[in-house]
């Protein structure tokens, strides 16, 4: 840029249209004038075309009658409304989210460990591990589960007996399930009370260490009071549980518990594949911690085990949470794809209103709403967190 | 970077060359506009809606498609097809996106009303039935108490067997899929003891499953299925294209009108076959906005109903369907063609 | 010490001479090397046996299947009678139905070009020391878009229409993959800027966008373009689906895009924007020739990460009914002729591999740069 060049540009700074002032107001109101008409060309494009074509619209569908079947952790029938057939995906969406983002969590953990161990073996597992998961498409391992798991489990009739009352077929995992009876509040209090007085017991032995120096199994001590108090409160209150055993029928297992093959493929899956990210979160973490800590823990005499969780993984921590956070957002929008293979989730249940209520519009922004909801309580705990364990500077 | 933007903006749209469709008029003048008809079909049902592995797509439902065009046209191969699942059908049809819908959908009355469709006629009298496996010892629906049973997802089937097991008093676990391959799969691979889909359509699922002789369907049929074109229902004058290309492949069966005799039956000494190709004054086709031989077309292109349900599912071919109520009024069925007078 | 008389005194220096220690072991071949890798202590040789445990169990049976039971020749009872190996036959027959959908026969040729041509405008712009990079990106972003939308489309110099409708298999993936990553990267990069602009309702606009996109499910937004976009726009205007699906992933993927920009945005030192405005230049100017290509090169790993997600996410456009790869696999199995108990199995294998080879691909480029970048930062 020459000097001639210079000075031109500071002549026409003269101009009004070249003050960056008003340049900036210009090209807001431009903005906002070009979102809101894109809105409202979209929003009355949408009405005259759902009027022109007598397609009813609003939320009102939702407190109609559903009209059919789902099987979901929520008890649906087809006499339930759309909106709690709805709301039934929306717990199933949540409940496999949770499992998966466990089992990501400690898979992942595992693995990014793994990838680091002196063991040559071990480190090359979890590299391939790693490498195979994580380059091919989510809905891929979820397909392979549950094609694996069906073709593996044999049918209701070769049903394998794990224990009484437990037992693993292509139908699922049947496993007995507990009734409460009628005094049963009496052993849940108590089995808080004790769980209260166990964590009194920690505070107390932890304070006392920080003082004096000297140890008391709190641990364990804590564990007998919960078991002895609840046992008591069990037995005092005459024997308050049952058990619904599951029992074979013609075609099928009822009653009990039961964890379906869609389910448990859905989360395993999300949940070993997620891990492979998570792992390599995780080694990124524990490279960035600087090798003096690990140095001097070591010199301070602590072994490998202790030097990983007490000195190493809690500064890695720092590192890790800000992307792990975001791999629990991935889990919980993957668990859209429980479509593929017919569990019940926010999605499934979606497309199955969709159908014979035709509302279209609304079905789909239930969706991104309740999404968007589950995202930001993600972000939101998930930040409360790191603000925690964030490094406190003077 | 502006005019990196545009430019890009513009190569991607020129790429893909459809661009944007812009029509006014009446569905008519649109198509005659663009040349085809945009019809959506089923994604894959064998006999139905069903693209070979060159991507040309064959069956009933596509021969309703085609005769249209052959009425249209005169040439039934102006046809585009959109291959439609069971939850994408019914907004491509609102938004305009195929003009008409001939992919085995029941006729219902929130379909009818609500929806913003209507019924141009029912090509397939079908219902709900069951497919289980052979070695169960099922031979009724009321057997099935306590049964997983797995269904597609997104249609009026999950309605109909949530109905029935309620009315009967009966259990049933229902695993509900989105894609048909998938519910084969899952139903093959022994995670249910049934299946349940329109009774046409277990025909053909039947013949997919790894060793189709293992499994049986059951006579029974649980609904009423009535299948048909679908339009908008914003557009009387295409509404009565649709209507009567379906109406006047009934009445040439009725008349023994075929596509093999169509050129003899213009000769024919029979007033109702006049009227229906147009022979002489007769010019039935104005009314609907098309020419005089718009029936003669269908029939000598696409042929009558008779010729198109053997050609594409009847007793000739693998899947195999007999008329049943399906044959025509006078032959033990329901099917009856309104007159063209 | 000065006192050398009264070293014999202090107590902590030998006297007397050591004896010699045994020669050193080996430490170079297979045993020494297992020996410090693998058996060194208690711990890791547990580690290391139930390693190996865990390997053979899983690579024995996997390499009995894929290979020395696998059929390879043959027709269904080929497969039907080998329930314990792949059905690769069954992937042969279908091979061209994977790779071009129901793309017609006669015209296959153009999808073939069309690879070439794709292949002829990557693989220059990835190798960093090729010549005319300015060239290389006008052909990978316009040229080659525009000259193949005619190519596959067809409708000119005689060339017959095919119709998106029948596109398909590995072919269409590509083509999905490609232009959500033509498109993402210049509409990230517009986000990226927009969101740290100084301007509050540009940056509003753009953290909205970008927020809303990466907080619902891809699904989601597929459904929203396939389904509902036309239903939004003025009565009689259609797009093409696939171009509708485009558009929807496009987006999505701009939203990932923009963060990893962003980043990259963020990492210039402040010195670099005051030196670009000492020296007088614009906001576009200085955006254009100083920041973004410093930026963009630092995040070129993070963008090759988006590429791999987006390449996966392909498999998803299935939902609106396009046969990707993917959907026209698991679509071939229920092909009557070909029913086998193997069969479904085989398919996701091939699939997998397909997919695995392009990520892998692509994630070890991204490490390449990576490594590449690293070195310019090295002291």
């Amino acid at each position: 840029m020459s000097v001639t060049d210079a000075g031109r540009l500071n002549v026409s700074r003269d101009r009004w249209y070249n003050n960056p002032l008003y340049r900036s107001i210009l090209l807001q109101v431009l903005v906002v004038a070009a979102v809101l008409g894109a809105g409202y060309w979209f929003t009355n494009n949408t009405i005259t075309n759902l009027h022109d074509r007598g397609i009813a619209s609003g939320f009102g569908f939702l407190s109609q009658r559903a009209g059919f079947d789902m099987v979901t952790f929520l008890n649906v029938t087809a006499e339930s409304t759309y909106g709690y057939m709805i709301l039934a995906g929306l717990v199933d969406t949540i409940a496999v989210s949770i499992l998966s983002i466990v089992i990501a969590t400690i898979l992942g953990l595992i693995v990014g460990i793994a990838r680091l161990s002196t063991n040559w073996l071990i480190r090359t597992i979890a590299t391939v591990y790693v490498e195979t998961l994580r380059n091919i498409p989510p809905l891929l391992v979820i397909l392979f589960f549950y094609l694996g798991v069906l073709a593996t489990l044999p049918d209701v009739k070769n049903a394998i007996q794990i224990a009484p009352g437990f037992s693993l077929s292509n139908r699922g995992l049947f496993m007995p399930a507990p009734v409460v009876g009628p005094n049963f509040h009496l052993v849940a209090i108590a089995f808080l009370v004790s769980l209260v007085i166990a964590f009194a017991l920690r505070r107390w032995a932890f304070a006392r260490r920080m003082r004096t120096g000297q140890t008391f199994p709190s641990g364990w001590a804590g564990l007998a009071i919960v078991v002895v108090v609840t046992g008591i409160a069990y037995v005092a209150s005459g024997d308050p549980l049952t058990f619904d055993i599951p029992v074979k029928t013609r075609f099928n297992i009822n009653g009990g518990w039961d964890l379906s093959p869609e389910f448990t493929s859905l989360f395993v899956a999300l949940g070993v594949y997620t891990a492979s990210f998570i792992a390599e979160i995780v080694r990124s973490g524990i490279m960035a911690v600087s090798h003096g800590q690990t140095e001097a823990a070591k010199a301070l005499g602590l072994r490998g085990g202790p030097v990983l969780r007490l000195v190493v993984l809690p500064q890695a921590l720092r590192v890790i949470i800000p992307p792990l956070s975001s791999e629990y957002l991935n889990i919980t929008k993957n668990t859209s794809l429980a479509l593929a293979i017919g569990f019940a989730d926010l999605v499934a249940v979606g497309n199955n209103v969709l159908n014979p209520t035709g509302q279209s519009i609304e079905v789909v922004a239930i969706w991104m709403a309740f999404y968007l909801g589950l995202s930001i309580l993600i972000s939101i705990a998930m930040n409360a967190f790191n603000a925690r364990i964030a490094l406190t500077e003077r | 970077m502006k005019k990196m933007l545009v430019t890009l903006a513009l190569a991607a749209t020129a790429t893909f060359g459809l661009g944007v469709v812009v029509a006014q008029a009446g569905t008519l003048d649109d198509v005659k506009a663009k040349g085809f008809i945009q019809c959506g079909v089923n994604t894959g049902l064998p006999g139905f809606g069903n693209p070979d592995s060159t991507g040309k797509y064959t069956g009933f439902d596509v021969d309703y498609c085609r005769a249209v065009a052959a009425a249209v046209f005169g040439d039934p191969e102006k046809v585009k097809y959109s291959p439609l699942d069971g939850t994408e059908r019914f907004p491509a049809l609102q938004s305009g996106e195929v003009d008409l819908l001939v992919r085995n959908t029941t006729w219902t009355m929130s379909r009818d009303t609500t929806l913003g469709f209507t019924f141009a006629g029912v090509n397939y009298y079908d219902g709900e039935g069951f497919m289980v496996r052979k070695s169960l010892g099922v031979k009724t629906v009321k057997e099935l108490d306590g049964a997983t049973i797995c269904v597609q997802g997104g249609t009026d089937t999950v309605t109909g067997l949530a109905d029935y097991f309620k009315k009967h008093a009966l259990k049933y676990t229902p695993l509900v899929i989105d894609k048909l391959p998938d519910v084969n799969a899952a139903y093959d691979a022994g995670r249910c003891d049934a299946l349940t889909t329109d009774r046409s359509g277990l025909a053909a699922n039947r013949l997919q499953m790894k060793t189709p002789d293992d499994h049986m369907v059951l006579d029974e049929i649980i609904s009423q299925e009535p299948l048909g074109p679908v339009v908008r229902n914003n557009d009387v004058q295409w509404f009565q294209i649709v209507k009567w290309v379906s109406n006047a492949m009934l009445d040439a069966e009725f008349l023994g009108v075929t596509q093999a005799n169509v050129d003899d039956m213009k000769n024919s000494p029979d007033a109702a076959i006049d009227r229906l190709l147009g022979v002489g004054d007769n010019d039935f086709g104005k009314s609907i906005g098309l020419g005089k031989d718009w029936a003669y077309n269908v029939i000598k292109t696409v042929g009558n109903y008779s010729d198109v349900y053997d050609r594409n599912i009847g007793p000739k071919t693998p899947l195999g369907l007999e008329r049943g109520v399906n044959a025509q009024w006078n032959a033990g069925g329901i099917q009856y063609g309104i007159p063209i007078l | 010490m000065t006192d050398m008389q009264s070293q014999g005194d202090v107590f902590f220096v030998r006297q007397e001479v050591l004896e010699a220690e045994p020669p050193p072991m080996r430490v170079h071949g297979v045993w020494p090397w297992m020996c410090a890798n693998l058996f060194n202590g208690f711990g890791n040789t547990i580690l290391t046996l139930v390693g190996a445990a865990i390997a053979l169990w899983v690579v024995i049976p996997v390499i009995e299947w894929t290979f020395i039971n696998a059929v390879w020749n043959g027709t269904r009872e080929a497969c039907a009678a080998q329930p314990e190996g792949a059905c690769w036959t069954f992937v042969k027959a279908n091979f061209g139905q994977y790779i071009y959908g129901r793309y017609p026969d006669p015209e296959r040729w153009r999808v073939n070009l069309f690879l070439v041509l794709m292949a002829a405008g990557i693989v220059p712009l990835a190798i960093p020391s090729a010549p005319f990079k300015g060239f290389n990106l006008l052909y990978v972003f316009i040229i080659f878009p525009v000259l193949s939308g005619f190519l596959l489309v067809g409708g000119v110099l005689g060339l017959p229409v095919v119709e998106t409708a029948v596109w398909g298999g590995l072919f269409l993936t590509l083509v999905v993959s490609f232009v959500g990553m033509a498109m993402s990267l210049p509409l990230g990069i517009i986000l990226a800027l927009g969101r740290r602009s100084k301007m509050p309702t540009v940056q509003w606009v753009c953290v909205v966008f970008i927020e809303f996109c990466r907080g619902v499910p891809l699904i989601t937004v597929l459904f929203m373009a396939g389904i509902l976009l036309p239903l939004f726009l003025p009565t009689g205007v259609n797009f093409d689906k696939l171009l509708r699906a485009l558009l929807g992933l496009s987006l999505f993927a701009a939203a990932y895009m923009a963060e990893v920009i962003r980043g990259g945005l963020q990492a210039i030192p402040k010195g670099q924007y005051e030196g670009a405005q000492a020296l007088g230049l614009g906001y576009w100017q200085m955006t254009r020739l100083i920041i973004l290509p410093q930026a963009i090169t630092i995040v070129i790993p993070g963008i090759v990460n988006t590429f791999i997600g987006l390449f996966k996410d392909t498999s998803l456009v299935y939902i609106i009914s396009i046969f990707e790869l993917l959907y026209t696999v698991r679509n071939s199995f229920s092909d009557p002729t070909w029913a086998a108990s193997t069969v479904p199995t085989s398919g996701l294998v091939f699939a997998a591999a397909v997919f695995w080879i392009f990520c892998f691909g692509m994630s070890r480029y991204s490490k390449f740069t990576e490594d590449r970048l690293r070195v310019g930062y090295k002291r």
